[in-house]
């Protein structure tokens, strides 16, 4: 028996047409709080059933840093940053712990790559089922996180490229600042639909559109 | 009614209409009539224009009141507000409330109303006799009374009320951040920001008033050879182009709390209307601003004290500051005539901003001896009457002002010393000197000093990165507050990390001279104070200066015991007015100085908030998250009713049309142990365990052992504190030899991960292993009952479900439906069961199909409810309802989960060794059979051995888990009794709230196949 | 509400975002099954309640996951410093 139970979780879809539900699923594109959808403050997404896979290892390690390099063509991201590349975004979560986002259907191949590639004491957990990724654009998104999280969002502290876990609400989020206009929250299921509540509620008086990917 | 005290704008001497539009007037109902305003006036103002005298009856002698103040100090005029039930505001102060067409409002004080008010006469007969502590002299006997007395004495003493009706409007909340926040736009601190905004740093800068300016509004000075309103107009407008700028008018800083973190009240629409309607509903009434600030700059400013003299509580009595301001920035004149009573300088100009309308100033009547300052001179100067050394001791009149008499009195102000002389006004403005508004400092802790220079308090020392200017320090005049604020706002600025030097935004102020002011709290009376007429020092909540000294005399010495006797500083004005004047007069009484006795605390918040401030957006739906799992959605669609487990929402129970919760649940219970039953499992909290020495670290956490656990292998386990106390319970499973999966009861998961990395991170760092919650990750079905291997097969072709190979404690992975699985045979029925765990995408796609194929089978859902029925049955705990923190593993009768062969000392293990965990008769976790199968004891009953004995009686425990079991058709429970485990067979007694007593036997926890034989088919 | 700098995240958060766990620097006995009772109850249960400065362990729950300690003082709520588990306080 192997040391530890790696598992593709997504269905074949050659074989079984499974239904997958996103934890924002129902919320369906083309919901619009605004009397013209090309001018309301808040553009809302939801990454749907995306790759979650949380890292965890000593970033102190060479060869762990090295090893992770090699599969996803770039070093780990230091305190508060994210990096993206190609099709993979990476988080930093904590000083031992990273989340890497990825297509859902590649989420198990790249463990495996990563599980081959780094020696010693790591840990590799899918965490796609628990979670999702939400992107948020729009003039108004500063002000429905300023509505939102407790977390100073100006510009001087939180620059394009940084990454805080912190409180959205009362629940919590990573919360990423994607480009000048792109913030992205990485949220937990079970919280999802109180989360989508505040959020469409904070963004009324901007007006809200949802788009689908 | 005719706005008489109005003036004409184009008749009076300075020409000015003040800050309010005379081409705009507005009407409003107060006390159900109708009267005129303008915009730019507040409730107070447009009162005052229409002659309107009194506002209110007092607290406690139903006293006529009339309006004191102009600003957040007032204590009388506090209104009722709101056109419909659903708008209502309580303790709304006129002084600061703006007017908009279509206001109501009305007194909050006075029953039936204000102008007829009974509780006067009561007050009049009981006046002599209401002091200090009447209400819990007068009101102590009988005891059983005292709800009645009280609430007849609320009706009486009026607090406002609350709306009966949902608001309507919409609050919200906002977090800042900036370098300087800068509290109060007057003066000081509209040259600190206009210096500060210069350097490039993020400002903050909010008032409580409409507009900012402070009392430049009503000021008559110049800077740079201009009116100062004109310097305002042009701070105001660089600040509000100035990008890193925040301005917030009509906004409270209203709390400082610890590492400078503050709390803005914004009043967004109460100025404009009672309710503003629009759809969708945008329109956000007030917000609160949560702030945390690099640096505050308190430039709050001071309020004006009043003096403390008979009768002086008389409408028509104010003070002398307000007067010029409603004179200058309202053009309202409060009276006809006028006497100015004054301990300083600065109130002169109160008696020639009064002269300048045209009306009739009597005299003013100076405490000092010997005044001779610049403003002196001027009143002398328009022929103005200066009484000096004298004071006023008592005025006359009762529903309005209608004269004063005045006294000479010594140097000390202690003694009158001559003749009582007569004065006909209908106005009394008295200045007693200011009070610097030191509140907001105090919120953190910092205890304010006392200046004798200024006559005040000022704030003292504080570790919060907190700067003042102008008022705050008792620096009044125009000149060294605009320096000061300048001075502050550009240090504000390098202590947040900004070097670039600003420019001061005025040249040239020309300062009034000022002599001395006089330190005088408390006017002497002919009488002694006991005896003299009321000389109010508190006006909200009618403390008198005797009923101070009556307080010393009963022998309250502390300050902030005379406080909570004589309820000095209390009510919705927290003491703006009084405080300083008790503070003296208890200091006088105790032959102290004022700094000896020393000044209250002032605490958050510096006016009332309203709850949908507090609140923001924190309500209704919103209130709490509420969690869901995947499969939600069809829960509801089939009609489950739901409970809250933490903030879980999970089924309850299932009812079918027209059953009760008790035939739902025997139908649930009965149809699981026939056939089969399914629940959704997926809130059980789940850890992911990985690493070389997870399976050593389990067996520090755990009760139990873990070195043997198989991979494929489950095993249940107990955790507990280091005081030996079960805190939670569930199933691990090795998923590997390097990774297990732990599973906790649903409200401990997030409690027993953060217990599992505070081990790891400060004890045990060495050891390699790793956490990581996947609670949310698995969406987890588990199917109950005989049933359940059919109704798996038919969905799996790669799970090999024979019982020698898929055995009870075992888990194998392979597909449900098609969708990749964990399936653990574990059960908290004690059927047979599966939990079939999948990635929480396929939740409901997996759990729909299980419903699907299980038609065949009649599959029942079930929740919480029944399954709690059904482990009952099996004896099996739940912690948290079982368990309370004071049970070890042995009172739970279950040694047999604690390993005493581990090397290691396990959590728990030396705690559960000590004496008292081992003495004999602890209480101990046994079943319980009623005499009647039919009786169900209530959950919580206490047991007695003997139902006769006397009161109190030898408790011997209590039931934790009670049911009706419609498969034994028995009533089962569980509960400690103490010594238990070795009483089976005795009788134990549950007495009754309804005197009636529930007799039952003890016996063993398993009430259902002793020998665990259904679970292991 | 604190401002607490989270030494694992390097800057300042709100106090929201931690939990406090309470006294620091109470190691876990090494052998607790040669304790007395009484020295048990001392490492269980007797904590300080000091007036002044205090070394206590907090979490940052909604952030890193991290333990670390603080040097805080209980009149002022002052933060002295905070350091990672393992290290020692420099104000004390």
């Amino acid at each position: 028996m192997s040391d530890i139970a790696v598992m593709d979780q997504v269905p074949d879809s050659q074989e079984v047409n499974a239904k997958a539900e996103s934890p924002l699923f129902h919320i369906g594109a083309g919901i619009n709080t605004h009397k013209d959808a090309n001018s309301a403050g808040v553009l809302l997404q939801e990454d749907k059933l995306a790759g979650h896979l949380l890292i965890r290892g000593n970033r102190d390690d060479e060869a762990f840093n090295i090893a992770i390099n090699n599969v996803l063509g770039t070093g780990l991201p230091k305190t508060l940053q994210c990096i993206y590349v190609d099709e993979l975004s990476i988080r930093w979560v904590s000083p031992d712990e990273w989340l890497v986002i990825c297509a859902g259907d590649k989420v198990y191949e790249l463990e495996k790559r990563l599980r081959a590639a780094v020696q010693g004491h790591y840990a590799i957990v899918n965490v796609s089922g628990g979670q999702t990724l939400l992107v948020l654009s729009g003039d108004n998104v500063r002000d429905v996180l300023m509505k939102s999280t407790a977390y100073d969002v100006d510009d001087s502290n939180f620059p394009v490229g940084k990454v805080v876990t912190s409180t959205l609400a009362k629940s919590q989020a990573i919360i990423c600042r994607r480009n000048e206009d792109v913030w992205e929250l990485v949220i937990r299921r079970s919280f999802a639909d109180y989360i989508w509540l505040w959020l469409e509620d904070a963004s009324r008086e901007f007006g809200l559109v949802v788009n689908s990917k | 009614m005719t706005q008489k005290n109005r003036l004409d704008v184009n008749k009076s001497a300075n020409k000015s209409s003040g800050r309010i539009n005379v081409n705009k007037p507005i009407s409003f109902r107060y006390g159900g009539k109708p009267y005129a305003g303008y915009e730019g006036d507040t409730v107070a103002s447009a009162l005052l224009a229409n002659g309107v005298d009194i506002i209110g009856r007092s607290f406690k002698y139903s006293r006529p009141r009339g309006i004191v103040a102009a600003g957040a100090e007032e204590p009388n005029a506090i209104l009722q507000m709101g056109a419909t039930e659903a708008t209502q505001v309580p303790n709304v102060r006129a002084t600061q409330q703006e007017l908009f067409e279509g206001l109501e409002c009305k007194a909050t004080n006075g029953w039936p109303n204000e102008d007829f008010d009974l509780m006067s006469y009561v007050g009049k007969v009981g006046g002599n006799v209401m002091s200090p502590g009447f209400y819990y002299k007068t009101f102590m006997y009988p005891q059983s009374m005292w709800k009645t007395y009280e609430k007849v004495i609320r009706k009486a003493a009026g607090f406002g009320r609350s709306p009966q009706e949902n608001d309507p409007d919409i609050y919200d909340h906002i977090h800042r951040h900036c370098d300087v926040l800068i509290v109060g736009a007057g003066p000081a601190g509209l040259a600190a920001a206009a210096a500060a905004a210069q350097t490039g740093a993020r400002v903050i800068i909010a008032d409580e008033q409409a507009e900012f300016g402070g009392s430049l509004l009503h000021s008559t000075e110049l800077i740079d050879a201009e009116k100062v309103q004109v310097w305002v107009d042009k701070i105001v407008a660089q600040l509000n182009n100035a990008p890193n700028v925040v301005c917030l008018s009509r906004s409270t800083v209203n709390g400082y709390h610890d590492h400078n973190f503050l709390t803005i009240h914004e009043r967004r629409t109460d100025h404009i209307a009672d309710f503003i309607a629009e759809a969708p509903k945008k329109t956000i009434r007030q917000r609160m601003h949560r702030v945390r600030a690099k640096t505050v700059l308190l430039a709050t400013g001071a309020h004006e004290r009043p003096l403390v003299f008979g009768n002086n509580d008389v409408p028509g009595s104010m003070l002398a500051s307000a007067v010029s301001t409603y004179i200058h920035r309202y053009a309202v004149v409060p009276g006809k005539s006028l006497v100015l009573m004054t301990t300083n300088d600065y109130a002169y100009q109160t008696a020639i901003d009064w002269f300048y309308t045209g009306r009739k100033v009597v005299a003013v009547v100076d405490a000092r001896a010997n005044p001779q300052g610049q403003r002196v001179h001027q009143a002398r100067e328009l022929g103005i009457t200066v009484i000096a050394g004298s004071a006023v001791i008592d005025v006359s009149g009762n529903h309005r002002v209608s004269g004063v008499k005045v006294a000479s009195i010594d140097k000390s102000g202690e003694k009158i010393t001559g003749e009582i002389k007569p004065l006909v006004c209908d106005t009394i403005a008295s200045s007693g000197g200011w009070s610097p508004a030191v509140h907001l400092s105090c919120h953190t802790g910092s205890k304010p000093v006392w200046d004798e220079k200024i006559l005040g308090f000022v704030p003292g020392k504080t570790i919060q990165k907190q700067l003042t200017a102008g008022g705050i320090n008792g620096c009044y005049r125009l000149k060294a507050c605009l320096q000061e604020g300048y001075q502050r706002g550009c240090k504000a600025a390098t202590d947040a990390g900004f070097q670039q030097m600003p420019q001061p935004s005025f040249n040239d102020v020309i300062d009034v001279d000022e002599e001395p002011a006089m330190a005088l709290f408390h006017i002497p009376h002919t009488e002694p104070t006991s005896r003299a007429p009321k000389q109010f020092v508190d006006l909200q909540n009618d403390v008198t200066a005797a009923g101070i000294e009556m307080a010393t005399r009963e022998g309250f010495e502390s300050i902030e015991h005379v406080k909570r006797y004589t309820a000095l500083g209390f009510g919705t004005d927290q003491g703006k007015l009084g405080n300083i004047n008790g503070m003296a007069i208890t200091a006088k009484s105790l032959n102290k100085s004022i700094p000896e006795t020393g000044t209250t605390i002032f605490r958050p918040n510096y006016t009332p908030i309203t709850f949908g401030a507090i609140a923001g957006r924190h309500c209704g739906e919103l209130f709490d998250p509420k969690r869901y799992t995947a499969m939600h959605q069809w829960h509801e669609k089939n009609g489950a009713l739901f409970e809250d487990v933490g903030q879980w929402k999970r089924p309850w129970y299932f009812p079918k049309t027209g059953e009760t919760m008790q035939q739902a649940l025997d139908r649930e219970c009965l149809a699981t142990r026939k056939s089969v039953g399914i629940l959704d499992a997926s809130t059980l909290g789940k850890i992911d365990i990985q690493g070389k020495d997870a399976r050593e670290f389990l067996g520090r956490v755990y009760t139990n052992a873990w070195a043997k656990l198989a991979v494929g292998k489950c095993r249940y386990g107990l955790m507990c504190g280091e005081d030996g106390m079960v805190f939670d319970d569930g199933v691990t499973s090795c998923l590997g030899e390097n990774h297990f999966l732990m599973t906790t009861t649903t409200g401990g998961a997030a409690r027993v991960l953060e217990w599992l990395e505070l081990y790891h991170q400060t004890e045990w760092s060495d050891m390699e292993v790793y956490f990581n919650s996947v609670t949310d990750h698995w969406a987890t079905a588990t199917i109950s009952g005989p049933n359940s291997r059919q109704l798996l097969a038919e969905l799996t072709n790669d799970i090999d479900l024979d019982k020698d190979n898929f055995k009870f404690m075992d888990w194998c992975e392979g597909t449900v439906a098609g969708v990749p699985a964990r399936v653990y045979r574990i059960s908290f029925t004690g059927e047979l069961s599966f939990e079939i765990n999948v990635q929480a995408n396929y939740g409901m796609f997996v759990w729909e199909k299980l419903i699907e194929h299980g038609e065949k089978f009649n599959i029942t859902p079930y929740g919480t409810e029944t399954m709690h029925i059904l482990r009952a049955e099996k004896g099996f705990i739940i912690a948290g309802q079982d368990t309370d923190g004071s049970v070890h593993p042995y009172d739970l009768n279950m040694g047999w989960a604690v390993s005493a062969n581990k090397t290691f000392s396990f959590i728990g293990k030396r705690g559960m060794a000590r004496e008292d965990c081992v003495r004999p008769n602890r209480k101990q976790l046994v079943g319980l059979k009623t005499n009647d199968p039919k009786q169900v004891i209530p959950e919580g009953s206490q047991a007695v051995n003997d139902p006769n004995q006397p009161l109190p009686m030898d408790m011997q425990g209590h039931i934790t888990s009670s049911y009706w079991s419609a498969n034994l058709g028995h009533s089962i429970a569980m509960g400690y009794i103490k010594g238990g485990i070795n009483r089976m067979g005795e009788k134990v007694y549950y007495p009754q709230a309804d005197g009636s007593v529930i007799e039952a036997e003890i016996c063993s926890t398993i009430f259902l196949d002793p020998k665990g034989e259904r679970q292991n088919v | 509400m604190f401002y607490i700098y989270c030494p694992y995240c390097e800057e300042h958060r709100e106090e929201e975002e931690f939990h406090v766990v309470g006294q620091a620097h109470i190691d876990r006995p090494l052998d607790p099954d040669s304790l007395s009772d009484a020295e048990w109850a001392k490492y269980l249960y007797m904590r300080k309640n000091t007036r002044g400065l205090y070394q206590e362990q907090w979490l940052h729950a909604i952030g890193c996951r991290k333990f670390f300690n603080m040097t805080r003082d209980t009149v002022t709520y002052e933060i002295k410093e905070t350091y990672k588990v393992g290290e020692q306080p420099t104000v004390v």
